[in-house]
């Protein structure tokens, strides 16, 4: 089987196939998204003239229409749809700044929804830090392009100039007081058009709402009890669900005697499909009670198929997969002094703090779905396919779940769920992954192995870089019905696909493998397409560990030609942005290279992430225990630019976390396994960052760029803060670390205690 | 089985297997959304409430053992229209990112600053030390603290919890 390339973070897939209907209402604007996409979409859009339709800004060039996006109703009640999600990062709040500031009303008059297949426009995953320049670039041209026809609307009207009138207070208002309101004059489907190529942009000086610090929408209800998250949606009638997953891998479930988990207490029913087993009671605790009873009851086959952990490298290196070529550019010279190093990193997990759950009601041959996935379409089309229906059958309707970094147990728990509402229809079903699912059957960050070969020249200068990385693929989405557990467990199982060798501009194993230093390289990606362990999109996918292993090689270099490790990055970085990422990082740190205090050292890091999107610098302090080889950050100072700055402050929060989460993946983090069964099923086998290792100060610096595009920020700071900590455990210690995580272990041994 | 349970200053009544969790009583038999199951196993923090003046992982604690005890979720600090001190300060330090971890982390606070209204930054991250949070929050979690304890002083809240002692 051959499947379609697949760009994580493309919506190309459903490009070309206008799939909204769009129905009017009388005397306001009601937009629908047709369910019966592809019948509709002839009549929907009228045919284009010209066989290639201009490019529109942002998401807006896969939905077209205004009303896709923007709704205003008889009451001037302002509706705006995006397909992205919250998902922690504030995206919400942002994107509403954006409308509200072209719309020129206040924030409070947005009615924001957010990823519903029965709703929203189809923008793919929320992922890939791309949402402000999908989804706000659209809704940002999108209002400006709805408040320029209102004005000429309300000119038609009055007949005056449009120069004469303003928008204000959802209304158009004239020099002698005249006002027509937003909900008056929408009345006859004037937005009801496909979008301009161009806007009419506020200019940067006028802005009131973007770059303020607006607070987030959705924290007073997260700190108060509020219903926040797909976790607390309670239905009238709703039952409880879990899973027993296999305890292996690839273990098959060869029997299970059911009857004695048919008669506790509660149990509605006990569904087994092949391999997948789950339980149904009318209360939590009892579907508990009987997952463990059903667990002991089961019977399964193992089969020892994973790799030996500690050769993890040596298997890598040993896969004979396609090797392509990311950049070659010029011959490298390696005739002055050569640094040579291999460095790896082992699979990781997004490890959200709250395991994964997924709503469904199956009714009357309609089955709704509510789930913290990323993307609600894709998630649509895979479930449709798992259970054979129509994709106008299933709506997939995004809640909010905890944190998720990437692909998680989100799809899965809603899969899990649709396929118990199917066996139980007319109940909602809430199916709720316990903490061993989360860990034990997420989709890992994949292994990598990266081997480094770098000259330099009598000049201080980088003259050749080879760069050869082994890495499997680390999207495994949208991956129709076999990226779903579920599907994969059912007994006509989806077979896993092979996954596909794609070289893209921004990256995916091989994001930010090429650096954006100016000298001649070569970079390589052997593709690894064995998948002992199921790996997808974590946070940053391949960038992590390519900035790692990029960005310590350049401390090696920089030490052998004797330079500091900031002075020698900018002899290399011709990039106006990237060099003021990294002075301004360097200034607010105070970098010097002074003997640092006994046990401590100083280390830097940067990256323009996917080398399109923010440009990240980071300083790190840390302190070295050398009895037990632990590492500390002390503090850690950054300066981004990504772009013009919608929610200063909405920039600093996504930062500061991502440096925490990066210390946190360096310093500890390794998914365990023998040879047929993951090990790391909870939080003591999977240790993250404690409160008693945070840094004693995170400092984020934001270069604003008003005018410029978004950019993005959520996944900047993952690459160089690994790269800035290991560079500061060398500045420390004298050696240096090519393998992660940097465990005590590791740090006691290599520094010879 | 019949316990009587004290939540938040109301007495509720409810019929549970004896051996359910505190967390899933509070969450489906009084709809209360505050605490959350982050790992069922003690080891996260965000199922802590305040019994009787001491944090407690809901997820670990039999709803027998709760009855005649006075217990405190994040919906007893306060209401989005009137946050307590500690929702205020959380507010005010935009301290969340997806906010999972957040009353948990939130609950373990109350019941250190009903003992000790002025802790030191180590004092707050030894209280913390079973509560985690993957998106890295930390930093302004504990600015949070440190503000919200500020506020109560401001108010001259007695937050002081006789039997917290
Ligand atoms: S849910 Fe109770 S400690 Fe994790
Ligand atoms: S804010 Fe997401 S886990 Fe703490």
């Amino acid at each position: 089987m051959t499947i379609v390339p697949q760009d994580e973070f493309s919506t190309d897939r459903r490009k070309g196939i206008s799939r909204r209907g769009v129905l009017m209402g009388t005397g306001a604007l009601v937009v629908s998204f047709s369910l019966a996409r592809h019948a509709l979409a002839q009549q929907a859009t009228p045919a284009p003239a010209a066989p290639e339709p201009p490019k529109l800004p942002g998401s807006l060039d896969d939905a077209r229409r205004l009303d896709a996006w923007i709704r205003i109703d008889a009451n001037s009640d302002i509706t705006v749809f995006t397909g992205k999600i919250e998902l922690g990062q504030g995206i919400r709040t942002a994107l509403i700044q954006v409308a509200a500031e072209e719309l020129e009303v206040e924030p409070g008059d947005i009615n924001l929804i957010t990823a519903d297949t029965g709703r929203t426009p189809d923008e793919g995953f929320t992922a890939g830090s791309q949402s402000m320049q999908n989804s706000g670039t659209a809704i940002r041209n999108a209002a400006a392009q709805v408040r320029e026809i209102l004005i000429t609307e309300a000119s038609r009207r009055l007949n005056v100039p449009r120069e004469s009138l303003r928008a204000e207070g959802k209304a158009i208002v004239g020099q002698n007081g005249q006002t027509i309101g937003y909900g008056e004059l929408v009345s006859d489907q004037l937005l009801a058009v496909e979008a301009q190529p161009q806007s009419l942009l506020k200019s940067p000086d006028s802005l009131r709402i973007i770059g303020q610090s607006l607070p987030r929408v959705d924290i007073p209800a997260k700190v108060t009890g509020g219903a926040a998250y797909v976790q607390d949606l309670r239905l009238e009638g709703m039952v409880h669900a879990r899973v027993v997953r296999p305890p292996a891998q690839a273990a098959q479930l060869q029997d299970v005697d059911t009857t004695s988990v048919e008669q506790m207490p509660g149990v509605i029913t006990v569904i087994r499909d092949g391999s997948f087993l789950a339980v149904v009671a009318e209360q939590e605790f009892q579907a508990v009670n009987a997952m463990r009873v059903l667990q002991q009851a089961a019977r399964w086959s193992e089969d020892a198929v994973l790799p030996n952990q500690n050769e993890l490298p040596a298997f890598l290196e040993s896969t004979k997969g396609d090797i392509g070529t990311v950049a070659e550019d010029g011959a490298g010279d390696f005739s002055g002094q050569v640094f040579e190093a291999t460095f790896t990193r082992p699979y990781q997990m997004h490890a959200s703090i709250g395991p994964s759950c997924g709503v469904a009601l199956m009714e009357n041959g309609q089955l709704t779905v509510w789930s913290h996935t990323q993307g609600v379409y894709p998630d649509q089309e895979a479930i449709a396919e798992m259970l054979g229906m129509n994709v106008e059958q299933v709506r997939v309707i995004h809640m909010e779940g905890s944190g998720c970094y990437g692909h998680n147990g989100a799809d899965d728990a809603a899969a899990d769920a649709a396929m118990i509402a199917a066996a139980v229809p007319g109940r909602p079903i809430r199916l709720q992954w316990m903490r061993e699912d989360e860990h034990g059957w997420e989709p890992y960050g994949p292994a990598m192995l990266i081997k480094v070969r770098a000259g330099v020249g009598q000049d201080g200068r980088i003259t050749g870089w080879n760069y050869d990385l082994w890495s499997n693929v680390h999207s495994t989405r949208p991956g129709g019905a076999p990226s779903l557990l579920a599907a994969r467990h059912r007994a006509q199982a989806f077979p896993v696909r092979p996954p596909n060798f794609n070289i893209s501009q921004s990256g995916n194993g091989d994001r930010n493998a090429v650096p954006l230093y100016v000298f001649p390289r070569r970079v390589l990606w052997h593709f690894v397409s064995e998948m002992p362990l199921r790996v997808s999109a974590l946070r940053a996918l391949g960038a992590y560990a390519n900035v790692f292993a990029l960005e310590s090689t350049m401390d090696e270099l920089a030490i052998i030609a004797g330079a500091d490790p900031v002075e020698f990055r900018l002899r290399h970085l011709e990039d106006e942005r990237a060099r003021a990422v990294v002075e301004k990082a360097a200034q607010e740190f105070g970098w010097s290279t002074d003997a640092p205090a006994n046990g401590r050292g100083r280390g830097f890091g940067f990256a323009r992430y996917k080398n399109l999107a923010a440009f990240l610098a980071v300083a790190l302090e840390v302190e070295v225990e050398r009895e037990t080889g632990r590492v500390r950050v002390v503090r850690a100072v950054s300066a981004i630019d990504s772009g013009e700055a919608v929610n200063p402050d909405g920039i600093r929060n996504q930062t500061e976390g991502g440096i925490i989460q990066s210390i946190s993946w360096t310093l500890y983090e390794q998914v365990t396994f023998d040879n047929t069964r993951v090990t790391s099923t909870d939080w003591s086998s999977y240790p993250i960052l404690r409160f008693s290792s945070v840094p004693e100060s995170v400092d984020v610096h934001i270069i604003n760029r008003p005018g410029q595009p978004f950019l993005g920020t959520g996944e900047a700071a993952q690459g160089p803060v690994a790269a800035a900590l290991a560079n500061a455990v060398r500045n420390a210690t004298g050696v240096r670390f090519y393998d992660l995580p940097l465990t005590r272990e590791r740090v006691k041994q290599g520094i010879g205690i | 089985m019949a316990i009587s349970l004290n939540v938040n200053g109301e007495t509720h009544e409810v019929d549970v297997d004896p051996a359910t969790p505190l967390l899933y009583v509070l969450r489906n038999d009084l709809q209360l959304n505050g605490a959350k199951f982050g790992c069922g196993l003690g080891q996260c923090g965000a199922c802590t409430v305040v019994v009787d003046g001491e944090a407690v992982l809901s997820c670990v604690t039999p709803v027998s053992l709760m009855e005649g005890r006075e217990i405190t979720t994040v919906e007893g600090l306060g209401t989005i229209e009137e946050p307590g001190p500690l929702q205020a300060a959380f507010i005010e330090q935009q301290a969340a990112q997806c906010g999972y971890c957040i009353p948990g982390m939130m609950m373990t606070a109350h019941a250190l600053l009903r003992k000790n209204a002025q802790p030191s930054d180590q004092e707050i991250r030894d209280a913390l030390m079973t509560n985690l949070c993957r998106c890295g929050t930390h930093m302004r979690i504990l600015a949070a603290i440190r503000r919200a304890g500020e506020l109560m002083q401001q108010a001259g809240a007695p937050q002081t919890d006789r039997r917290a002692g």
